[in-house]
């Protein structure tokens, strides 16, 4: 009797929610799909709410939205943000690095995917394993430390300053090239490993044909090679880009107070100036740039799974 | 052609770049001297310093609480939404749900943690929860993205495998709670253990979502390491640093080990 009775707890469980009208699968399903709309899509809902609120000295420090059952809306953090000449050249400061950084990253991680994807086997585990492991180990202490090596008296110019290279230290700390190498550094694995996936695919055969047409190695590398790696390097490119657009943490420590970027502005509205509805803005100013980057990385996530 | 050499040398030094940061971090941290880039001799005095530091001691303590938690949360719901994703055909929904556990991972970390903050400031007006932040806002702030995450990595390995064996069970009579979890589970537990520590160290090293969601008394372990480094460059952070290098290196080194065994046999 009893081992009956426990062999089918599964079958009670789902009698019991067919009375409901509940099938167990509706009741999976909704587990994952409730946790993301409470936290994940509804936060946006309420960034697009306070984004048109007015500032207030209150808890929470921002308008209602209904006040005597109509609705109080304002685009006036909006036009602050068109009208003050800081957002908008943060905004384009973004892109420039971001742009930059990418191209940077892509010049560099090329040509090392290219190197590992065409290495013999356990090498080429090593190699993917040696690009996967500074992941692992904490980001934030990587970025500290280009504190050390690029200060005017950090590692890179006692070095180069002891090999005669240079008379006087080089001033990288607080700079934007100092972002630049800081951003490339992070996202470097980002690019290469899409790049690798793709190369790694890429049939030797065809280089083979190409070679025996004619083409030399460099015409078939920007006519064979470059066409059929696109969607690895526009996939890489985009997980380098987006992520750099709103990135906070490198340029807060390696970048001066002249260098610019949305990530760090939106955390000044918030934490310095707590004005929430402006930073609200600002976060919805950015979802609007991320949109075409976003698409353009599934248009290359789905076109990479086909081939 | 040069391509022979180009390629090799354009690889070791794009290598060097990504390890001379990490290099230089563990060697200064046996530095005597507290100038970070000024030799004065070995030392591990800096080591000691670090483990009688009560502030880091404790902020590496709420890390660590809200590390596991999260990566259990967040594998149990990443592995729900990969089945969902991949084994429930044509549900109502899906497309929204194919969405949602992909965006977090692209969405910058700025965005993610002011609309959790704006979140939970609204639910505390509304109904009086989550009462305050900290702890548990970001929990449920680091669960949130690391499903994402659990859930890229299970639904691959989902993909990946033969769904043969888990229709033979139900054509054998099992339901489908038990296919799960004496078919599908096994067979999909190299992938929720990558997953976990994938979100485990997502979460330990956060320092942008925890700090918008954080409250009083809740400072993890790279919030006090932002607020130490901004002020310059500290020794002791060099020596915390090394640590975690040590235990991740450790880490993948047996991960490695493990993995070669089971491909050889």
């Amino acid at each position: 009797m009893t081992t009956l009775q426990a062999s089918s707890p599964w079958r009670k469980t789902a009698a019991l929610l067919a009375r409901f009208g509940l099938t167990g699968r509706m009741l999976v399903i909704a587990v994952p799909m409730l946790w993301l709309l409470v936290f994940f899509l509804v936060p946006f809902l309420v960034v697009l709410k306070i984004s048109v609120a007015d500032p207030m000295i209150a808890r929470p420090p921002y308008s209602p939205l209904f006040v005597d059952g109509s609705i109080q809306a304002t685009i006036g953090n909006y036009a602050y943000m068109w009208e003050d000449s800081l957002y908008i050249n943060a905004y384009w400061s973004s892109i420039k690095i971001a742009f930059f950084s990418t191209v940077l990253a892509l010049l560099i991680g090329y040509p090392m995917s290219y190197y590992i994807a065409r290495s013999p086997e356990p090498k080429r585990s090593l190699l993917l394993l040696l690009i996967v492991l500074p992941f692992w180990t904490s980001f934030l202490l990587r970025v500290y430390a280009w504190i050390g090596i690029l200060k005017t008296k950090g590692v890179l110019n006692m070095l180069l300053m002891k090999f005669g290279l240079i008379n006087e230290p080089l001033i990288i700390m607080q700079t934007d090239v100092a972002v630049y190498i800081g951003i490339v550094y992070t996202y470097l694995p980002f690019m290469i490993l899409p790049l690798y996936a793709n190369l790694v695919k890429l049939d030797d055969a065809l280089l083979e044909a190409s070679a025996d047409l004619g083409a030399g190695p460099i015409s078939t590398f920007f006519r064979i090679t470059i066409p059929l790696s696109l969607p690895g390097i526009v996939a890489g490119s985009m997980l380098v880009f987006i992520p750099a657009i709103g990135e906070f943490v490198i340029p807060a420590l390696l970048g001066g107070p002249d260098t610019l970027m949305i990530g760090k502005i939106l955390w000044t509205e918030f934490f310095a100036n707590r004005d929430w509805p402006v930073a609200s803005a600002v976060a919805i100013a950015m979802l609007l740039l991320l949109v075409i980057p976003i698409m353009l990385l599934r248009m290359a996530q789905t076109k990479g799974a086909e081939t | 052609m040069k391509r022979g050499l180009f390629l090799p040398i354009v690889s070791f030094l794009g290598f060097v770049f990504l390890y001379i940061p990490i290099v230089s971090l563990v060697i200064f941290s046996f530095n005597k001297s507290k100038l970070v880039t000024v030799w004065g001799g070995w030392s591990t005095k800096w080591y000691g310093e670090l483990l009688n530091d009560p502030q880091i001691l404790g902020a590496a303590w709420i890390s660590l609480k809200i590390g596991v938690v999260s990566a259990s949360l967040a594998t149990v719901l990443g592995t729900i939404a990969a089945m969902v994703l991949t084994r429930f055909g044509k549900v109502r929904g899906r497309g929204l749900l194919t969405g949602m556990v992909t965006a977090p991972l692209v969405m910058p970390e700025v965005i993610t943690g002011l609309s959790l903050l704006l979140l939970f400031v609204a639910m505390e007006a509304a109904f009086g929860w989550p009462a305050g932040r900290g702890m548990v806002t970001i929990i449920i702030a680091h669960t949130t993205f690391c499903m994402a995450y659990v859930a890229v990595v299970v639904q691959s390995r989902l993909v990946d495998m033969d769904d043969a064996i888990e229709e033979a069970a139900s054509d054998l009579g099992a339901q489908p709670m038990r296919v799960f979890f004496d078919i599908t589970l096994p067979m999909i537990a190299p992938a929720l253990i990558s997953g976990w520590l994938l979100s485990f160290t997502l979460s330990l090293d956060d320092l942008v979502i925890a700090s918008f969601v954080s409250g009083p008394g809740a400072s993890t372990l790279p919030m006090v390491i932002f607020s130490k480094v901004r002020l310059g460059v500290t020794p002791e952070i060099n020596a915390l640093a090394t640590l975690i290098v040590v235990v991740v290196a450790i880490g993948i080194s047996i991960s490695w080990f493990f993995m070669r065994k089971k491909v050889k046999t």
